[in-house]
């Protein structure tokens, strides 16, 4: 009886909306990027500059998509936009920045000190931003695991304030110049006219590894099925005897350690640290992980890779005072056509 | 309207019961009941049954005398002579504004927004285009004049009078807010908060860089980081217009706002409208399957939100003689936001004094008492610096100690307040 009365295939309103839904995204992500591409290949006749482009925009993307890492695993696990992450990257900055005036490294440092230097300043940059992440967990977020969603997503906004100002306290209002290691003037390698700079290097050595190391470390090993549980059900994996609150830690861990990373490497490839870099570029990571899907690795990935292109073009065409307005918009229109994102399960929140 | 319904004045019953048509009925049985209870109070020591105020007086009476000794507070010599200090009592009064606007989106109905400065945006450049010599170009630079008086009407530029400029700031930002809420209708939460801290974003990158695009004749748009300065002072029909060094008249039209805004405010938040914004912050599904339309309901909340976010930018454009796009920042969103949640989510008298006290932070506390510390301790370190670390700090403390505020509001459950378990989360913490 009732079968028989429910209609054979959704009214068309709900056609239409289906339609926007699978390919309105889609049009949207490419819309820019396509525009930017024809206009590289009209005015230059050759793939150079589009190629040039490219690279500049991956090994940017690169940074984004560790960032980005980091608020997709926190959402996933907590459900929480953990504003402070942008600073968490910020202070990465700072240190490893730091570490390099301590280091005493300069632009005329030959090829080992520089090496191991910049391998000790990841570590660093890592260990600290990640035990910072976790220190902000403790004394910000767990408080109020309990409380409805609006109370951490404030305080997460205060936290990212008082790190913002320490950031302001420990380098200052200005931008500051950070000896350009990599000489990125100097180019590695030119594959067909296309010129990859040491900086692009660095971002790609670093970021793959970690990245292939962090997948696993989630798929395969003990902890990482324990996240996934958590992520899936607090209290269901409690019941079978995961430890919650470590969990939630060592997302936190994780999460600051590859911001940290990041930081490391948007000092060397920008050469300047900011105070404010850290809720721009939050911004821009926040992004990418929306774009990805919030809550999946690989969408956090591709989007970062994806924002990096659309950042790099919007830099060369429209100048980069208006790349944060381009980004935002395309969040905006993310959120408008699919807020569940490119590669993400449609959630609660997400309409 | 039935006796019941008048003498319930605001603030005793408008509770989520009262939406639905079927219980109306019903409703009406409940209230008369109240009111008859509110008209002939129990008196078991019979001390008070000598003098008895109307129910409406009664409500009235404390507002009525604080507002009193608000309007006459110029009139005190040692405080009406001190333009600073009046001055800021002007700007405290226009934070006012601002918080019960974005109380109306965030505390009725419960959509976070952090990018409350756009409206803020959109009503200072109301004031920066329409009451200024920005448009130097326009009628061969002899200028457009519209119901103002005095040395203004030889400027060249669009100057409109103050009240005018007030309608189009409403307009603007109203138009702003539903453009805002559009994207939110499907999404809910943290989703919410990230659409409208883009929006704020956006329109505050536009204000800094749309100084380069020209229009009507060669004027930028904006005036970017350099500002549109100086612009109109206010100059309504029947008074002087108001100047620079004399701040009373100023602190009295903020004043005026206020009160406004408060009226309007309370009415709101009793409508049938404000009973929808409380339905959906509690219940989504459940507020529209009662037959809350959810579409006009969230975008009737940015609307007057925004509406009021307008009039204080204009007012503030005005007060501060400069529309300057450093102003439009993401800070300066939180600032409001935590005027908000210090004071209550939600409650109008808790937002009040929650603008308040952080307006006196913001400009008196940390600037005058707190910066002196670092140097009476030998420090060379300016407190103001960190001015935002401090409310950063506050919003945490403020988040675990006390996250319903001030003065929360009395009748509903609030967002911040709720109890998040579920049966199944009880059977986690027993079982923990």
């Amino acid at each position: 009886m009732e079968a028989a009365s429910i209609p054979a295939g959704p009214p068309a309103s709900q056609r239409i909306k289906q339609l926007i839904g699978t390919y309105g995204l889609t049009a949207v992500l490419l819309l820019l990027p396509v525009i930017f591409a024809i206009n590289d290949l009209s005015e230059q006749g050759n793939l150079v500059r589009l190629g040039e482009n490219l690279v500049a925009g991956l090994s940017n993307g690169a940074i984004w998509a560790l960032v980005a890492i980091g608020y997709t695993l926190v959402y996933g696990i907590v459900e929480l936009i953990n504003f402070a992450h942008g600073e968490i990257f910020m202070i990465g900055s700072f240190i490893s920045a730091s570490l390099i005036g301590t280091l005493g490294l300069t632009v005329d440092s030959s090829f080992i000190p520089v090496f191991f230097g910049l391998l000790v300043a990841l570590v660093v940059a890592m260990i600290g931003s990640g035990t910072l992440n976790v220190l902000i967990e403790r004394v910000a977020y767990r408080p109020l695991r309990n409380a409805p969603k609006l109370a951490p997503l404030i305080t997460a906004v205060g936290m990212s304030f008082i790190l913002q100002n320490v950031g302001l306290l420990w380098k200052g209002g200005n931008q500051q110049g950070v000896p350009d290691l990599l000489d990125a003037q100097k180019t590695l390698v030119t594959v067909f006219g296309v010129t990859i700079e040491h900086a692009d290097l660095l971002s790609i050595v670093v970021t793959v590894p970690l990245l292939i190391v962090m997948t696993t470390f989630i798929n395969r090993s003990r902890l990482g099925k324990a996240m996934r549980a958590t992520a899936q059900d607090p209290e269901a994996a409690r019941l079978q005897g995961i430890n919650v609150d470590t969990t939630i830690s060592l997302t936190f861990l994780l999460g600051g350690m590859l911001a940290g990373a990041a930081g490391l490497i948007y000092a060397m490839y920008q050469t300047t640290i900011w105070f404010f870099q850290g809720f721009t570029g939050g911004l821009i990571a926040f992004t990418a992980a929306v774009m990805g899907g919030i809550g999946n690795l690989r969408g956090a990935v591709l989007g970062g890779l994806i924002i990096g292109c659309i950042q790099q073009m919007s830099d060369n065409r429209l100048g980069s005072e208006w790349t944060p307005a381009i980004v935002f918009s395309y969040l905006v229109l993310i959120m408008v056509f699919k807020p569940s994102g490119l590669l993400g399960e449609q959630t609660r929140d997400a309409g | 309207m039935d006796a019941g319904d008048r003498v319930q004045l605001p603030g005793l019953d408008h509770g989520v019961q009262a939406v639905g048509p079927s219980r109306r009925a019903d409703e009406g049985r409940r209230m008369s009941v109240a009111a008859s209870e509110v008209q002939t109070p129990p008196d078991p020591t019979g001390k008070k049954s000598g003098f008895q105020l109307p129910g409406w007086a009664e409500k009235g009476l404390i507002p009525g005398v604080v507002l009193a000794i608000a309007a006459l507070l110029p009139f005190i010599p040692s405080i009406g002579d001190k333009a600073n200090l009046m001055q800021q009592m002007a700007v405290a009064l226009a934070y006012v504004v601002m918080a019960l606007g974005l109380n109306i989106i965030v505390g009725f109905a419960g959509l976070l927004d952090l990018g409350y400065v756009a409206f803020f945006a959109f009503g200072a450049f109301a004031v920066g285009w329409f009451a200024s010599g920005h448009f130097a170009y326009v009628n061969d630079e002899k200028g457009i004049h519209f119901l103002v008086s005095g040395n203004t009407l030889n400027l060249p530029g669009i100057h409109f009078n103050f009240l005018i400029v007030l309608v189009i700031a409403i307009v603007l930002t109203t138009i702003a807010g539903m453009i805002i809420g559009l994207p939110t209708l499907r999404l809910r939460g943290d989703y919410i908060a990230i659409v409208t801290l883009a929006f704020g974003e956006i329109i505050g990158r536009l204000a800094v860089n749309l100084d380069e695009t020209t229009i009507l004749g060669g004027t930028p748009v904006t005036a970017g980081r350099q500002g549109i300065s100086p612009v109109d002072r206010i100059d309504l029909p029947f008074f002087e217009p108001f100047t620079v060094l004399d701040k009373k008249p100023w602190y009295w039209f903020a004043l005026f706002l206020v009160v406004i805004v408060l009226f309007v405010n309370f009415r709101l938040r009793d409508s049938r409208m404000g009973r929808a914004w409380v339905a959906l912050r509690e219940d989504e599904i459940a507020a529209v399957a009662m037959g809350v339309p959810a579409v006009k309901t969230k975008l009737m909340a940015y609307a007057s939100g925004a509406a009021f976010g307008g009039i204080s930018g204009a007012f503030l454009a005005s007060l501060l003689n400069t529309v300057n796009a450093d102003q439009f920042q993401f800070s300066f969103s939180i600032l409001v936001l935590a005027m908000v949640i210090l004071g209550g989510l939600g409650s109008i008298w808790g937002v009040v004094i929650g603008a308040i006290v952080l307006s006196i932070i913001n400009n008196y506390l940390i600037p005058d008492v707190i910066n002196g510390v670092p140097g009476d301790l030998g420090l060379e370190f300016d407190m103001t610096q960190i001015t935002f670390a401090i409310y950063g700090f506050l919003l945490l403390l403020m988040m675990i100690l006390r996250p319903q505020g001030l003065l929360p509001e009395r009748r509903h459950k609030m967002e911040l307040t709720e109890h998040a378990e579920t049966t199944d989360e009880t059977l986690y913490t027993a079982r923990a």
